[in-house]
């Protein structure tokens, strides 16, 4: 922020270093010593991304899906990436967002329930633990300035009740019956809410099925980083079900129709 | 940044990197009033990020012990962090002193614990409601580096320009001809609160879905309503 009002508008000076990108200590004038030091490798931006992931609470548990998408800015680079990771037997972590962010997670929670698992105390990490603890990672990340830039859905069923949170690069979470990232937020999660908010406990497998088919199918029609490929990954009382790959029928006849925007 | 060969000390170039924002603002509002021997403390439930809605059932406010509440207005990652930490003090203290904090000495722990990250801030405005030994209600008020008052009543969030006017008229009586403040009764203070959230709710984007009120009381547990608000 530029605290002076006389400075908006102005050129800035690209010679001065304001926010301190490069550490104090490290600004001697000494060709030698910059390159010696390198750059600074904090603050990142996201290379392979994935886009939106859904998920919805319906009445025998949890249903979350994600296309398989890993873009490369514009370009359609990674067509087979699985974005809904199961951990444990009760929990999925849907992840968009940087692709190898969510790969260093997969490897800490794969680690981490093997671990657990030597402690050998009869204790299994549930989905509300995980989700505890993928909270505190990613806050303490962003409080050194190097984040894991994710937005991730957790849900899962925990001692007969349904689990389903977000958390992402920021450390910001929150608990809802109905959860989109990225795009979705703003696409999916108007048609996730008015068809299950306050039915959660009644809708069947089914319509659940069938909501997030037409929910995909929206997002393939106008996020331009998506795919008509997804999985759809199911958790219950009786555990973790992740679907093969598929895709959605769509129509766009609607194209031909279309004034304006160039046609 | 790169120096010329030639001289040293030459600035030729400096690349600028786009910074991440390491703060974000969940929006919403929190108020406090404290009455002769009871506190409430009421808040919105509405959890946003720009102009999409988190959630609308995420909680701003809890209990810490069993005669304080605290509402966490700004960036809801830095307030629930600002919460783990005062309850694990909360325990040290037990532990160490063999008695419950005071509300008093809870406030002033919560000032220099925010002001320890003056350099880095928890993006928390926070709003303590309790009751004190003596049994009086007490409200202490933040901002996000620990500057505090004990005072009778404190709007804080989104809709804080909106709600305080409203509270100093109504419960500090000012600007009114032959009036004082003194402290109200519960069904009074009840009903100023629910009337200040349903007018922050027609005006404020960031408030609505549901108010959740706190009502503490010396020697009983904790009450909480819940009341239903405008979700547009």
């Amino acid at each position: 922020m530029d605290a002076f009002p006389s400075r908006w508008g102005k050129p800035r000076n690209e010679n001065i270093d304001e926010h301190n990108t490069v550490p104090l200590h490290k600004t001697l004038p000494d060709n030698l010593t910059q390159t010696a030091y390198g750059p600074v490798t904090r603050t990142q931006q996201p290379l392979v991304t994935g886009t939106s992931v859904i998920a919805l609470k319906y009445r025998d548990g949890i249903m979350m899906a994600a296309d398989m998408l890993g873009s490369y800015g514009s370009l359609a680079r990674f067509r087979d990436i699985e974005r809904l990771m199961p951990v444990g037997d009760y929990t999925v972590v849907g992840a968009s967002g940087d692709i190898s962010d969510q790969q260093y997670i997969q490897h800490v929670l794969e680690s981490l329930m093997v671990k657990e698992h030597c402690h050998d105390d009869g204790h299994v990490l549930g989905t509300p633990h995980i989700f505890e603890y993928l909270w505190r990672m990613m806050y303490n990340r962003r409080s050194k300035f190097n984040p894991l830039w994710n937005a991730l859905v957790v849900g899962g069923v925990h001692k007969g009740d349904k689990f389903l949170g977000y958390v992402d690069l920021r450390g910001t979470t929150y608990k809802a019956t109905t959860i989109a990232t990225g795009f979705g937020a703003h696409l999916a999660q108007p048609i996730l809410r008015k068809r299950v908010e306050g039915r959660e406990d009644d809708l069947t497998e089914e319509e659940a099925i069938d909501i997030i088919n037409d929910c995909m199918r929206v997002l393939f029609y106008r996020d331009a980083r998506s795919m008509n490929k997804f999985q759809r990954a199911t958790i219950t009382a009786a555990g973790v079900n992740v679907t093969e790959p598929y895709g959605v029928d769509t129509n766009w006849g609607f194209a031909e129709k279309i004034r304006g925007y160039g046609a | 940044m790169d120096f010329s060969i030639a001289n040293p000390t030459e600035l030729v170039s400096a690349p600028i990197e786009h910074r991440f924002e390491p703060y974000d603002d969940n929006g919403g509002t929190s108020l406090a009033i404290a009455g002769k021997d009871f506190c409430v403390v009421a808040s919105d439930t509405r959890q946003s990020t720009g102009y999409s809605i988190n959630s609308r059932y995420a909680p701003k406010a809890y209990e810490l012990g069993d005669n304080a509440v605290i509402a966490m207005n700004g960036f809801h990652a830095d307030g629930l962090t600002l919460k783990k930490v005062l309850e694990q003090r909360l325990k040290w203290y037990k532990f160490a002193h063999d008695k419950n904090m005071s509300v008093t000495a809870l406030a002033q722990m919560l000032s220099i614990t925010l002001y320890q990250k003056r350099f880095f801030p928890y993006y928390s405005f926070c709003c303590m409601g309790g009751v004190d030994e003596e049994g009086v209600g007490a409200v202490y008020c933040y901002d996000a580096v620990g500057s505090s008052e004990r005072e009778s009543y404190r709007a804080n969030g989104s809709a804080a320009a909106l709600i305080q006017p409203f509270l100093d008229n109504q419960v500090g009586r000012k600007n009114m001809a032959n009036s004082t403040y003194t402290p109200m009764e519960l069904d009074q203070v009840i009903s100023i609160v629910k009337d200040a959230f349903t007018s922050a709710t027609e005006r404020d984007i960031y408030t609505g879905d549901c108010l959740q009120i706190f009502i503490i009381r010396k020697g009983q547990p904790v009450e909480l309503q819940h009341y239903p608000l405008k979700r547009d």
